[in-house]
């Protein structure tokens, strides 16, 4: 067997395409203006800027006065979150409602929030990863300023019911965000459709590079600005525009939201066939619902091993994959959103994520499941967790 | 995290992985809540530790510690041995990150632990010659 590699790490980054590098490049160079200046170069900048907003828009289903270019999906969670809250606080609105297993943009902005006197209620998500609306609907009060409910969770891949979710907060009157950084590109989303308010996309994710994100705000919400300067981002966002970046993501847009039904009928059968080679070895577990889920996504646990060693395995058979253990993240805390699904610690430990798109091939389907088993075996059989399973005894 | 060529080598080729039948002492140290647990086995000749095997849940610096330990103690006097120290464990591996030091402590306590079973089976008090066996907080 010749060892590949395999990038199925698609939920942490992705690569830059060709035709968004061949996008970005004159602009380096060349056309390299102040999008705020007079002359030509200038105003050509502006045009592509202008042009790359159009195509984020047209992407979401939204009005290019809609979009605002950011520098990554954090920014924009933070800004939508913080400066909403800030802004209705002074209406004596100081309640805000997300879930337990957020991305932690999210999270720890309304914790933030908590230690400046706000309120957060956080949902909690069923064993299959998933929100009930009615949960949210009855955690909204008079005083709720927002709602903030990621599309899907980064981790897991589960797909929230956004559209219940829009229609209870627009019933009730309450402003409505979604970290929407692993669902653009992989599952249609039309904002005004959907009743969407405020959503959170990142470039990195979709083929363009990493530095440049935007949030959708809905026309008619007061969002405050978030950097004082000059007058970019209609005054909202100030700092000369990273054009290059800006034009990359406008095309990664239009790409990535283009054909999503056709590439997801090439991804899922494979993902699938991933599922159920990996369910084969014994004590292992899907994490997350397996019908409402991104479908390059799979996320299995395996149990009486430790994730961070089955990375850097499968890293020796050029397998690129990750892991909900503490040891990736440099805490004793496995994944919280493995935790909030009900895993015990130690089972959360030993998870993997795989994410993969279009160019994973059959082959790579049979590599990984070729290789996985050995890896598998192979740690568990160091493993003492492991030996006291066999033998029937408890291990906590 | 940049794990040194070291600790890639000794978790992609662990030396001393496994179990001693007769082993002379066992300690286990860890926990699985906190996603790593060491056991080692020793073998234990006229106060030398004539042979050294673990077995570790845990990630590639739990796995690799663990190797360098057995290594650094086998062939060794149990006086050297309770010498052993994690910061010894770490320069043998051309450092650690720093978020995986207790990875290191893991392993230098996981000796500690054999040698204090060792001294148990042989009636003899570990404490005064071993002292105390650190688990690690949760």
């Amino acid at each position: 067997m010749d060892k590949r590699f395999i990038y199925a790490d698609n939920a942490a980054t992705t690569a830059v395409s060709e035709e968004v590098l061949n996008a970005m490049l004159p602009h380096f160079r060349t056309a390299y203006g102040n999008a705020s200046s007079i002359y030509k170069l200038g105003r050509d900048a502006q045009r592509d800027v202008e042009e790359a907003r159009a195509k984020v828009a047209k992407a979401l289903g939204a009005d290019p006065k809609e979009i605002f270019f950011t520098s990554c999906g954090s920014e924009s969670d933070n800004w939508a979150i913080k400066c909403t809250a800030e802004r209705l606080a002074k209406k004596g609105k100081k309640h805000i409602i997300t879930s337990v297993f957020e991305h932690h943009a999210v999270l720890h902005t309304c914790e933030y929030l908590e230690k400046q006197g706000f309120e957060v209620t956080y949902i909690p998500v069923s064993d299959k990863g998933l929100i009930d609306p009615e949960d949210v609907k009855n955690a909204i009060r008079e005083d709720t300023a927002l709602v903030t409910i990621m599309y899907a969770n980064n981790e897991i891949g589960t797909i929230q019911p956004i559209e219940e979710i829009a229609a209870i907060c627009k019933e009730k009157k309450v402003l409505f965000h979604t970290d929407a950084v692993q669902a653009v590109g992989h599952i249609d989303i039309d904002v005004h459709k959907q009743g969407i308010d405020m959503l959170s996309l990142s470039g990195h994710k979709i083929h363009a590079q990493k530095g440049i994100g935007a949030l959708y705000v809905r026309k008619g919400i007061v969002l405050p600005n978030l950097i004082h300067g000059g007058g970019q981002e209609r005054g909202k966002r100030a700092g000369t525009e990273n054009v290059p970046a800006i034009v990359g993501l406008g095309v990664a847009m239009e790409i990535a939201c283009t054909g999503i039904a056709e590439r997801n009928a090439k991804i899922l059968p494979k993902r699938e066939r991933l599922i159920d080679g990996l369910l084969k070895l014994p004590y292992t577990r899907l994490n997350g619902d397996r019908e409402k889920r991104l479908p390059g996504n799979l996320n299995i646990s395996f149990e009486g091993l430790e994730g961070e060693s089955l990375l850097l395995m499968l890293d020796n058979y050029g397998i690129c994959g990750s892991s909900g253990s503490a040891c990736t993240s440099g805490s004793l805390d496995p994944s919280h959103v493995l935790l909030s699904i009900g895993l015990k610690h130690e089972i959360a430990h030993g998870s993997l994520r795989l994410s993969i798109e279009d160019d994973v091939t059959d082959e790579d389907v049979d590599y990984i499941l070729e290789v996985m088993p050995t890896i598998v075996e192979r740690l568990r059989s160091m493993s003492p967790v492991w030996e006291r399973m066999m033998k029937g005894e408890a291990y906590e | 995290m940049l794990y040194s060529e070291k600790v890639l080598d000794h978790f992609s080729n662990p030396r001393n992985v496994g179990e001693i039948e007769d082993a002379d002492g066992v300690g286990e140290i860890g926990n699985a809540k906190c996603g790593d647990i060491m056991k080692m086995y020793l073998k234990i000749d006229d106060g030398i530790i004539t042979d050294a095997k673990f077995k570790t849940f845990g990630c590639g610096a739990a796995i690799a510690t663990s190797s360098m330990a057995t290594e650094l103690i086998k062939g060794k006097s149990i006086d050297d041995a309770l010498k052993l120290t994690n910061q010894a464990v770490v320069e043998a591996l051309d450092g650690l990150p720093a978020v995986k030091i207790h990875c290191s402590v893991l392993a230098e306590q996981a000796v500690r632990s054999a040698l204090s079973d060792y001294y148990t089976r042989q009636g003899i008090d570990p404490l005064p010659i071993v002292g105390e066996i650190h688990e690690p907080e949760e």
